[in-house]
């Protein structure tokens, strides 16, 4: 990895990209940067507070961990890509209804956390909701109100409303 | 990997991206062994489990083996960060990072782990509890990196404790780790397996303790016993998550509370 630039191919959002940049670039660098998908968030830039969480092959990661280096053919889901074009997710949904949100900056990683939870486990249950979001800190809402969120996005997709 | 010393593995990237982002990673070629398929899997045999080096917390969860066999290793794994951390750490970074404070290596010393060692040309296994040697030392040689990770399948039948003391349950680095395992004969103990995390300039496994415990039956003497033997067995110090006179206590109060259920029979 000591070479000064390479540059990957991968999908991010249902389109194929280039990315160049050093090896080691973050690949929430080179996705707020390089390709101008501003909705990850940095927060602690060390894998602590999941403010960067992307889906990456269908998992979650923290993208301040990943080096562009490893990025190269993966399938990349940004916050940008979890509505179907102008209908939003059920768990966008649900954060609104609930007031989920407060000042924004973990939202996207909590959204990205709620989704990957509720396609490993559609119908989770209270602890596994919050096993599911331990990752991702929140500043603001004292979590309840995201919590509420997330059960009220199962029983949507549930009841197929999703 | 050749025998170039400068040559470094970097597999999943959960502790070295926080290094380099911090100015604190340690000069060298890195090369990303993270798309290396030889280095992944889990193979289960009548005698044991061997895991690839880049199995990832998520693997080990997703494993049945794992939590009908192992449950200390799946209880380390699910403590271990937040999902996006367990998706993307490796068992085999978090053995070669040699942080004193991993979450997994005390579960691999109470399953008498074996580390499978690979260079070009040559293949060597270490039991696991001879492995570090140090703080952030241990026997690898330049060019070696480990490749497997192998676990007898033998201890179905003892119970078995794996607590994590942190600040929080999640995302926390560990203050004190235990992960115990005793074998029973009615009331008294056959076998012992003990191991602490954050208590030394490594991982331990209690030797003293263990020695101590074989053949010990519940009575008046086991607190004073076992806290006389892990005098011998852990070096905590003051450090900024903790400090030596709390984790000594701590470790102490974990282990004879794990003891003391277990030889009442009580199921954890």
């Amino acid at each position: 990895m000591g070479e000064s630039s390479v540059t990957i191919r991968c999908r991010v959002n249902g389109a194929d990209v280039e990315v160049s940049g050093h090896p080691m670039m973050r690949l929430l660098d080179a996705l707020r940067s390089g390709l101008r998908l501003t909705g990850t968030k940095e927060g602690c830039g060390e894998g602590e507070c999941g403010a960067c969480s992307i889906l990456l092959d269908g998992q979650l990661v923290n993208s301040c961990l990943v080096p562009l280096v490893q990025a190269d053919g993966v399938e990349i889901v940004t916050i940008e890509g979890v509505a179907d074009g102008d209908r939003l997710h059920a768990v966008q949904e649900a954060f609104i209804e609930c007031g989920g949100a407060q000042c924004g900056i973990c939202t996207p990683g909590m959204v990205l956390a709620a989704v990957s939870l509720l396609k490993r486990r559609p119908s989770p249950t209270d602890a596994e909701i919050r096993e599911g979001l331990a990752g991702n800190l929140c500043r603001c809402t004292g979590y309840q109100r995201i919590f509420a969120a997330v059960v009220n996005a199962c029983r949507g997709t549930e009841s197929g409303a999703s | 990997m050749s025998g170039d010393p400068e040559i470094r593995p970097f597999a999943g990237g959960t502790d070295l991206m926080v290094l380099l982002e911090s100015g604190k990673l340690p000069p060298g070629r890195y090369v990303s062994i993270w798309g290396f398929n030889e280095l992944r899997g889990i193979t289960v045999t009548p005698d044991r489990v061997s895991l690839g080096a880049l199995t990832t917390y998520r693997d080990v969860l997703s494993h049945p083996v794992f939590r009908s066999e192992f449950p200390l290793l799946c209880a380390a794994a699910r403590q271990t960060g937040g999902i996006a951390t367990q998706n993307r750490g490796t068992l085999g970074g978090n053995i070669a990072n040699a942080s004193p404070a991993a979450d997994s290596p005390p579960a691999l010393l109470v399953y008498d782990a074996e580390l499978e060692l690979r260079s070009i040309g040559r293949v060597r296994h270490v039991a696991y509890d001879r492995f570090h040697t140090g703080y952030k030392s241990m026997d690898l040689a330049p060019g070696e990196i480990i490749s497997h990770i192998h676990l007898p399948r033998r201890q179905p039948t003892w119970r078995q404790t794996y607590r994590k003391v942190g600040t929080r349950n999640a995302q926390a680095i560990s203050k004190v780790c235990l992960a115990a395992a005793v074998d029973l004969d009615g009331n008294r103990v056959r076998d012992a397996r003990v191991a602490l995390g954050s208590v030394a300039p490594m991982v331990v496994r209690c030797v003293h303790v263990e020695a101590a415990l074989r053949d010990r039956i519940q009575d008046g003497e086991l607190a004073s016993v076992v806290s006389a033997a892990l005098a011998h067995d852990i070096t905590p110090i003051d450090d900024l998550r903790s400090t030596a006179r709390y984790r000594v206590r701590v470790a102490e109060n974990l282990l004879i509370q794990f003891l003391t259920e277990a030889l009442h029979g009580r199921s954890h």
